[in-house]
Order: C-alpha cells, then sequence, then structure tokens
C-alpha cells in the first residue's frame, strides 16, 4: 500500500491504494465515478476515456502510479464546464447520442481535441474521435455534433 | 505480494534495476494489456514493478548538430507533434495506435516489445536509429537492428533500460511509410512499408527501402539499396522487375489471425513497385 495522491476534477484527493491498479478501476470502485466505462479493456474502444493533464488516455491501460501528482478529469469533473454545455447539446441536436454507452469517451475525445485543435478539419475530427467505438450511430453523426460543437462554441476552446 | 516502484530519477531507477528484477512500466497500454487479470483486481503483474513515467529527465526530446535525440519515456504525440523529429518518423507514428494511446504510449515501449508488426521499426530501420541503454556503470549505444534479437527478443540484460533513442538527422527529398491494416487507428499491421530516397542532381544519392510484418526482424538490406546508388531516377525504373525479384526472397510472411502470407507478401511487393514507381 502507498499513499496517493492527485488531482481528480478539481480537487486533490488522497487516499492510501496498492500500486498496481488501473486508473479505471480506482475511479470506479473507490470514487464511485461510473462515467468511465469498461469496453475493451483493451484500449480499443475509449469507452473509459478520461483526461490526463487535458488530453484524452484510455484508463483501462494506465496505471494509478502514472497519475500520481498529475491532473484526472473525468466526464462528471468535466460536465460542470460551459465547454460541455455545448458539447453536450450538439450531441442531443445532431442524434449523436443513441444507446449512450460511448458518449462520456466520445466527449472526452471531443473535448481534448478541441483543446489542441479548436477549428479541426472533418479529417482531424475523425481521427480525433478515431479510438472510441461507438455501435450505435455510424458516426457521421457525432462528427456533426463535433462540428456544430465548435462553430456554437467559437472562443471557447 | 508484488511490490511497485516510483523513482524519480535514472539513477534511482538503476540503483532499483541493480538490486531486483523488475517489470518496466512505462505509458503502461502494452504492458497493462498483457498482464490483464480482472476488472477490479490487481494488475496481474508476474514481479515487482517499476513505474519510470514520473523520470522527468527521460521525457526530454532535443538536438545537436547531428542527432535527434528522444527520451524514452516520452509521449508518442509528444513525439509526432515535435518538429524537430524526422517527417518519417513523425507520419509513422500519427498511424499508430489512437490519441489516447499516443498521449501515453512511449516509442521505447514499441521498441522493447519488439512484435514484428511494431509500426515504428520500419523507420527507425530507415533512419538507422541507435538505442542509448543505461545500467548502474555502463551505457551502451546499439543500433536499431542489432537491438532487436527476434520476436520479443531485444538485447538488455535485466539491469539495464533504454533511456534515449537516437535518431541521426538525415534530409530526404521524399520520405514515404504505409501500414497495411484493417482500420486506420488501433490496428495492429497485416504489414507495413517504408522508404526513404535522396536525388543529387538527377542521380539517387540514397536510397533505403524497408518491410515490416514479413519476417521475423523488419527487412532492410543496405547491400540492395547500394545497388541503387548513383543511377539515374529513369534507370532504376526500368529495373523495376529486377528489383522486386531482389526482395522477393526476403519476405517471408506467415499466416496468423490478421493476414495470410500470400496476402502479405503480394502487397509488400506492390508497395515497393509503388515507391520505385513514384521516385523522381
Amino acid at each position: 500500500m502507498a499513499k496517493i495522491s492527485f488531482k481528480l476534477n478539481d480537487q486533490i484527493v488522497e487516499f492510501e491504494s496498492d500500486l498496481n491498479r488501473r486508473l479505471l478501476d480506482v475511479l470506479r470502485d473507490d470514487f464511485n465515478l461510473t462515467g468511465p466505462k469498461e469496453g475493451c479493456g483493451e484500449g480499443e474502444c475509449g469507452a473509459c476515456a478520461v483526461l490526463l493533464n487535458h488530453e484524452i488516455v484510455n484508463s483501462c491501460c494506465t496505471p494509478l502510479a502514472n497519475v500520481i501528482g498529475q491532473e484526472v478529469i473525468t466526464i462528471e469533473g468535466f460536465s460542470k464546464t460551459k465547454r460541455y454545455e455545448v458539447i453536450k447539446n450538439a450531441f442531443a441536436n445532431t442524434g449523436g447520442v443513441q444507446c449512450g454507452f460511448c458518449t462520456p469517451g466520445m466527449i472526452i475525445a471531443t473535448e481534448s481535441l478541441l483543446n489542441k485543435n479548436p477549428h479541426p478539419t472533418d479529417f482531424e475530427i475523425r481521427i480525433g474521435l478515431s479510438g472510441n467505438l461507438c455501435r450505435c450511430t455510424g458516426y457521421n453523426l457525432i462528427v456533426e455534433a463535433v462540428k456544430e460543437a465548435f462553430k456554437v462554441g467559437e472562443g471557447l476552446w | 505480494m508484488v511490490e511497485a516502484f516510483i523513482p524519480k530519477t535514472i539513477n534511482e531507477c538503476l540503483s532499483l534495476l541493480t538490486e531486483k528484477d523488475l517489470q518496466i512500466v512505462a505509458g503502461g497500454t502494452d504492458v497493462l494489456i498483457q498482464s490483464k487479470s480482472h476488472t477490479s483486481m490487481l494488475i496481474g503483474f508476474k514481479k515487482d514493478v517499476l513505474y519510470i513515467n514520473q523520470i522527468e529527465e527521460m521525457k526530454k526530446i532535443y538536438e545537436d548538430d547531428m542527432y535527434i535525440y528522444i527520451g524514452s519515456t516520452a509521449s508518442l504525440e509528444s513525439i509526432k507533434d515535435n518538429t524537430i523529429v524526422p517527417i518519417l518518423l513523425r507520419n509513422t507514428i500519427l498511424e499508430m495506435a489512437s490519441p489516447a494511446i499516443r498521449h501515453t504510449g512511449t516509442l521505447a515501449g514499441n521498441i522493447a516489445n519488439a512484435s514484428p508488426a511494431g509500426d515504428s521499426l520500419v523507420s527507425l530501420y530507415i533512419l538507422d536509429a541507435l538505442v542509448e541503454i543505461k545500467s548502474l556503470n555502463n551505457t551502451r549505444l546499439v543500433f536499431i537492428k542489432d537491438f532487436i534479437k527476434g520476436v520479443r527478443r531485444i538485447d538488455l540484460s535485466s539491469d539495464e533500460i533504454i533511456t534515449k533513442i537516437i535518431v541521426p538527422k538525415l534530409v530526404f527529398t521524399n520520405c514515404y511509410f504505409k501500414k497495411v491494416g484493417p482500420r486506420l487507428t488501433d490496428a495492429i499491421s497485416k504489414l507495413s512499408f517504408g522508404g526513404a530516397y535522396s536525388v543529387d542532381g538527377k542521380r539517387i544519392s540514397d536510397i533505403r527501402i524497408a518491410f515490416g510484418a514479413v519476417n521475423i526482424f523488419v527487412v532492410r538490406n543496405r547491400l540492395l539499396e547500394e545497388r541503387l546508388i548513383g543511377k539515374t531516377v529513369s534507370e532504376i525504373k526500368l529495373m523495376i522487375e529486377e528489383i522486386i525479384s531482389w526482395y522477393e526472397p526476403l519476405i517471408k510472411p506467415i499466416d496468423d489471425q490478421r493476414s495470410n502470407k500470400e496476402y502479405r507478401k503480394e502487397v509488400a511487393l506492390n508497395l515497393l513497385r509503388s515507391f520505385i514507381e513514384s521516385l523522381n
């Protein structure tokens, strides 16, 4: 067991834990943050995506040891921001959400993309979301959602 | 009970490696999956773990007159976005994994994994990259082609660690990397191909050709490349069938769940043909 400390959703958290755990399990089991989901558990589907220092990572293949002293934002933390409101509305307006299982990861991927590139081309959007699988929408509606988000949210990124 | 260590400096890291037999973890994107256990359980490491991602001095990417130095815990994305890194390597990384994995996965990890399908290897072979390896009392440099000793076998002893990838500053007239996979992102290569050349006046002053995932090792042969150096582009284009026949016996792919040997061989040689046709 080791004393762990990192910034989680705008708060410094300190707790005792074994170090050899996946960030995904820590978020879901210790902090009841169930927005990040376990889809494939192998880094291929993006359902477990979170922001680590404002960049998308898969929490299923990020060891807890690697977030010590860093900043982690889950969809729960991100949902308190204006950027989230804009992205959420765009996903709803365009039909970019159906079953919703991939949506937290898709929104995290959108934020990570726009944070780095506020005016992406269609191709850049598809690259930005390429690590996130959706089995409902066929992706085009999600790409539309991202386009609407950065237009409506001009100036937020 | 598996223990974990998180050194902050290279020296601390090397001391730990001297004392214990440790599983090295950088980004974790391969090792965590290879050591997967069950949801909510501890990661299934078989031995004590050395987490090296908190060693800031190993994250740096810098250059001097001759070389680019890439620290072994620099993320793939930070390498891709760094304009001092050769364009061939940056273009290769763009086709590796996904943004989420590139933010934590490392180039040293892709090398140490030593998979014949490792995407970065083709470009690193073309660039004649060096691997810097340190132990507490020694630093050595090994060419990438000598560092990879077989499928998942590398020239690294248990008290050593990769500290840098060193890439010579080479300027090519043109370079090309193509990965063939079922999906643009998160795909393991069926095969890959890389080519680079320089033209001096009308003559080819350097040419480099490499294939990935079609043999145990990346296929690259300097003697064959040297046969082309000094010739004009049009002379080389007339030799296209001959060049393909040089490489044909070196392409020895396998059948597996991702592809079969016939497909791999045919596409590999087609990519070579298209590369030669594109010379100008």
